[in-house]
């Protein structure tokens, strides 16, 4: 999934058929490339289920995945709660370090820069 | 809270991060370069963390190990990639082998602090930034997604015993 998304054409393709679905000849129209190219990048999009492609007629419609989307926004998610935890636990040590007894600073070494 | 704001790009697979510190930049820098400091808050409480070498300067590498409930280690690497004390601060986060060695197939995380003045405090940003789609999947296959939840929790059980 997140193979689909390293490639920049490939994720301006999932924001714009997330806000409106699109044919994949309307899409082509952004870049500067061909409609094969593009058509290309809609595959592997479809191949990591982040899009879902419907043929009407003579268009081939794209749309976004909502579900596919939302699973990369909840792994994003855990690196978000690393990192609050990290700054429950900065906050923690910064108050025991600047808040403690100033009269005992052996239990607050400065640290040297070149260490 | 001093957590400000959490910003996920699902799109760039960034994290940004905001949050407001009790304490000048100059004193949050120390937080980031002393390795006695840094390694009270980095690691989860039951993965607590361990800088063996930290030297923050550009191109320079810091190496630690972190160690679980039954003793196993897991190492890691740093690699100062820019530094500008005490305002900014950026650098790669992988993981190694036993000897230090960076391992060259699992994922690497380049992390950017910027430390701002804001009243008496500071005002961190925190950027982190998968290098692939791919890394970030891996990493969080590896089971440290649990490791993040189950740390959450200690947290909260210390936080409510510190009241």
């Amino acid at each position: 999934m997140f193979a689909a998304l390293a490639d920049a054409t490939r994720r301006d393709i999932v924001t714009r058929v997330l806000q409106q679905e699109a044919s994949v000849s309307v899409l082509a129209r952004n870049y500067d490339m061909s409609f094969a190219a593009v058509q290309k990048h809609v595959a592997v999009l479809e191949r990591a289920q982040l899009v879902s492609k419907e043929r009407r007629g003579r268009e081939q419609i794209v749309r976004g995945d909502v579900g596919t989307v939302r699973a990369a926004a909840r792994l994003l998610g855990h690196l978000e709660e690393l990192w609050r935890s990290r700054i429950d636990r900065l906050e923690q040590v910064l108050d025991e370090l600047s808040g403690g007894d100033p009269s005992c600073p052996s239990s607050a070494p400065r640290p040297t820069p070149s260490s | 809270m001093p957590v400000v704001s959490t910003t996920p790009d699902t799109q760039q697979l960034t994290l940004t991060l905001v949050a407001d510190l009790a304490a000048p930049p100059s004193r949050v820098w120390q937080l980031w370069t002393d390795p006695r400091q840094l390694e009270r808050w980095w690691g989860p409480p039951t993965w607590p963390a361990t800088f063996t070498e930290h030297d923050v300067a550009v191109d320079g590498s810091s190496r630690y190990f972190m160690t679980g409930p039954n003793g196993e280690k897991a190492h890691g690497w740093w690699r100062f990639v820019a530094i500008d004390e005490p305002r900014s601060l950026e650098f790669e986060d992988g993981f190694s082998d036993e000897s230090g060695t960076p391992s060259p197939d699992m994922p690497v995380i380049r992390a950017r602090v910027d430390l701002a003045e804001s009243g008496d405090g500071t005002r961190m940003t925190v950027v982190s930034r998968f290098d692939t789609g791919e890394q970030m999947q891996q990493l969080l296959e590896m089971g440290m997604a649990e490791g993040f939840t189950e740390a959450m929790g200690q947290i909260d059980d210390l936080l409510l015993t510190k009241v």
